[in-house]
């Protein structure tokens, strides 16, 4: 597809989804209390999009996961939050 | 336009998913054993669910046109307990000679422990031990990555195991071309929220090309769309893909890893 073609089939959907983010970012900085490392890691990745490099989605992927190489020594229950806390 | 949907739940789905799959062109569902929602508690239960997908759900599907085949194995959110584990595991031979059985599946991981990972070697073994089909499931959202790189390292390391034989399911950005490149057929899995959307799926297919991909939609319980498949058929023709290319994605490529087992006909 060409660029133009792109932006006429996504641009509108691309929009809403940002506006979204930006909505959520506001709901959070209006309410109390402390966050956590969602919110870090929210962040910290909303940065990562800047500039033309490719493979955002991948990017923004790995920079959720949890990068360790070993099985843990035990599940601590079945769901997934959908960003890694870090070494506990 | 016909499609195979190569993962789907259905005993958590109601009839008129069958109807509505049937109508948008659905000639065959696969269905992995999974979790239920909640653990059960003894082996029993799962012999009663392996049942269910061996005799009942299979005329479910024929009332609609639709062939039924299934998986079948202890999931890796059940597979923290390893004395349970084994004992669902010694049930799975006596039903691998039923007529829609594709292999083992879906084994894999959830949270990576090491339960987990010794009760996916056991399945391996049980697969290798009588020459089935491999589906893994790979774990959600932050544990993905890690949990694909440990899945593959097992599968790698066991020389029985035929990498064309092995569909590693739930694939991202992050994790599908190591999938590939380790020479398995990778699943693309349909969510509103979590894994690929259709537009995502799209992009991967035109990043990665079309050859060892599939699409499912994985409805469950939970929040799915049984109709995922078409729907990224769909996306597929508005960015001006060709219909044979569609028609490769959703029906050509399920339809030749498949093919793998004697048991599955279309």
């Amino acid at each position: 597809m060409t660029r133009q073609q792109v932006l006429d089939l996504y641009f509108l959907d691309a929009r809403h989804k940002l506006v979204e983010i930006a909505a959520f970012l506001d709901r959070v900085e209006r309410a109390t209390g402390p966050d956590d490392f969602r919110l870090k890691a929210f962040r910290a990745t909303l940065a990562k999009l800047q500039g033309r490099k490719r493979n955002k989605a991948r990017t923004v992927l790995l920079a959720f996961s949890d990068p360790t190489t070993k099985p843990i020594a035990q599940a601590p229950g079945k769901g997934a939050c959908g960003a890694w806390p870090g070494k506990k | 336009m016909r499609y195979i949907e190569p993962h789907a739940h259905m005993v958590s789905r109601v009839t008129d998913d069958y109807e509505r799959m049937a109508l948008a062109g659905c000639e065959a569902v696969c269905e992995p054993a999974f979790w239920a929602g909640f653990d059960r508690s003894s082996a029993a239960g799962f012999f009663d669910y392996f049942c269910q997908l061996t005799e009942h759900e299979p005329k479910r599907a024929a009332k609609f046109g639709l062939k039924h085949f299934c998986w079948l194995c202890i999931n890796s959110k059940e597979a923290e307990e390893v004395k349970l584990a084994e004992e669902v595991i010694a049930l799975v031979p006596q039903f691998l000679d039923r007529p829609n059985v594709l292999g083992i599946g879906e084994i894999g991981l959830n949270k990576n422990s090491r339960n987990e990972l010794r009760v996916f070697e056991l399945q391996v073994e049980l697969a290798a031990k009588y020459n089935q089909l491999i589906l893994v499931h790979t774990p959600h959202l932050e544990d993905k990555l890690k949990g694909t790189r440990l899945i593959l390292d097992a599968l790698k390391s066991d020389r029985r195991i035929r990498p064309e034989r092995v569909v590693i399911d739930h694939v991202e950005e992050h994790t599908v071309e190591m999938v590939l490149d380790a020479g398995m057929w990778a699943g693309m899995t349909l969510y509103p929220e979590t894994k690929c959307t259709p537009a995502r799926a799209v992009d991967i297919l035109e990043t990665y090309g079309r050859e060892r991909l599939w699409l499912n939609s994985a409805c469950d319980w939970g929040v799915s769309d049984p109709l995922a498949v078409p729907k990224t058929a769909l996306e597929m023709k508005r960015r001006g893909h060709l219909a044979a290319a569609i028609e490769k994605v959703v029906y050509g490529n399920p339809k030749k890893f498949l093919s793998q087992s004697v048991n599955f006909k279309v």
